[in-house]
């Protein structure tokens, strides 16, 4: 579904990834984790394309996201290409980034309606079932700062699987939020990724979460994947140094 | 009821003898001042400079420094007087008027246009890519009402601004509201007077146009969420429960 290949990126001087190589199963659940400024953020950006790739190349579902044909060559893409292959992606944000300017029904039904050409009722038909799925079915009308961080991040939640995106991806969703916030956040997410067939890219501090949703866990470090391994083997027998040091440093924070 | 229609030569005095040639004057001042044109400029030039190409945000920048490096006079000789000359083509005055102002404000009203969409978090940006927006509706749906709210107080000060520079206008015999005032001067009315009428009216007019931007400013912010139009309701349907 995701494939990584030979992916750089430099920000300036700063490289944050080197020669990255991964890939990620239809369906599949992957959590990476790493120190701050381990590249793991840029992973998700750059398949958001809200960055663009130094060197190597991103494919999602077959598509190239850096680049196009045209005739024979390859061309950097431009934003009809872009636009194809963002359909298959949604995104979730540390900071919720909710529209102030709309209701939570608006926030939700705007960019099906917009950017997908959905009828209005039906897309209004669909976010009501979704704010009902994240508990927040009295909330159509209310205005975003009307609503705890924890309920914030949930319409969110709710706007991007409005989307319908085989891809989702997880960008400390948690890391904003009032520590009594946290868990509904993350039980929404886990019955999320139990009962749907989403391909799920999480990046997350919270190491409990990681454990109960991926199916894998890549450890990174300084732009590369020191290791990678089933949740079960990561958190209980690291075999990479580094791993230990982070997991040790995180757990006894 | 008695009315009092303020530009009647019924009235007493002097009064009687200026108003109804201010009342002319404040017409063709009110005409010039509200000819547009700045929020016309403002708008696309304004994002313009936010482009994503060099080549447009060079454009209007070049157009922003030089209509705001100049003075309005010499704009206005240059349209009126100048421009003739050099193309053979005669503007109307208060075309030309119109334009000049125009030009002017709007290279200041593009720059409060710019800072206000550049002052809109990138986050927003990033969820509107993220939901698939396309670049114009990013724009016209997520940044430029955020930037709405932004842009009204500067706004306003720039149209009290406008209203005040349409005297400039007389520099081309244009017969706005201090044209009047100076030629009732001339003609023999008292100066103290005239000139005191001139200030009311000017004053009166642009309080005016404060009053009409804080009604656009409050609704502007109702629509962001800054001020909650339903809190009270709110309230009590939290107390209800």
């Amino acid at each position: 579904m995701i494939r990584f290949d030979k992916v750089g990126k430099r920000f300036g001087d700063v490289t944050v990834l080197r020669e990255l190589d991964f890939h990620v199963e239809r369906g599949e659940r992957v959590t990476l984790i790493g120190p701050s400024g381990s590249g793991k953020t840029t992973i998700l950006r750059l398949l958001m394309t809200l960055e663009r790739v130094t060197s190597g190349t991103i494919h999602v579902d077959g598509q190239c996201l850096s680049h196009m044909r045209r005739g024979d060559r390859q061309v950097p893409a431009d934003e009809r290409h872009l636009r194809q292959v963002r359909k298959k992606i949604g995104m979730v944000f540390q900071q919720f980034n909710l529209f102030p300017n709309m209701n939570v029904l608006r926030n939700i039904t705007e960019a099906p309606v917009r950017a997908l050409g959905v009828p209005r009722e039906q897309a209004e038909e669909k976010a009501r079932e979704l704010l009902k799925m994240v508990d927040l079915a009295g909330k159509a009308h209310a205005h975003p700062s009307q609503l705890s961080g924890g309920q914030q991040q949930r319409v969110a939640i709710a706007r991007a699987l409005a989307m319908e995106p085989e891809v989702l991806l997880l960008d400390e969703v948690t890391s904003a939020l009032d520590p009594e916030l946290v868990s509904g956040v993350q039980n929404l997410l886990r019955d999320i990724a139990h009962q749907g067939n989403l391909t799920l890219l999480c990046v997350t501090h919270e190491m409990n979460f990681a454990r109960d949703i991926s199916h894998r866990v890549l450890m990174f470090d300084q732009g590369q994947i020191v290791e990678e391994g089933s949740p079960e083997q990561i958190f209980t027998e690291p075999a990479q140094q580094r791993t230990r040091d982070f997991l040790q440093a995180v757990l006894n924070a | 009821m008695i009315t009092i229609n303020p530009c009647s030569a019924e009235l007493p005095g002097v009064l009687g003898e200026t108003m109804p040639f201010l009342c002319d004057g404040t017409l063709i001042t009110l005409q010039s001042a509200i000819g547009g044109s700045v929020l016309a400029i403002a708008l696309p030039v304004g994002l313009m400079a936010t482009s994503r190409h060099r080549g447009v945000r060079a454009v209007a920048r070049v157009y922003m420094e030089f209509f705001r490096g100049t003075s309005v006079l010499v704009q206005l000789f240059w349209l009126f007087y100048a421009m003739p000359l050099l193309t053979g083509f005669q503007l109307d005055k208060i075309f030309a008027g119109v334009l000049a102002l125009g030009l002017n404000l709007g290279a200041y009203g593009s720059e409060v246009v710019r800072g206000a969409v550049r002052a809109v978090p990138r986050g927003q940006r990033e969820a509107a890519v993220a939901l698939n927006f396309s670049p114009f509706q990013r724009m016209r749906y997520v940044v430029l009402p955020q930037a709405f709210v932004e842009m009204v107080p500067p706004m306003n000060n720039l149209l009290i601004e406008l209203l005040k520079a349409t005297s400039l206008l007389s520099a081309i015999t244009v017969a706005d509201l201090a044209y009047e005032g100076r030629l009732l001067v001339n003609s023999g009315s008292d100066q103290l007077i005239v000139f005191a009428l001139l200030l009311a009216i000017y004053f009166l007019l642009s309080y005016l146009i404060t009053l009409l931007m804080r009604f656009v400013e409050r609704r502007a912010a109702r629509m962001v969420g800054r001020e909650r139009p339903r809190r009270r309701a709110a309230r009590a349907a939290e107390a209800a429960r």
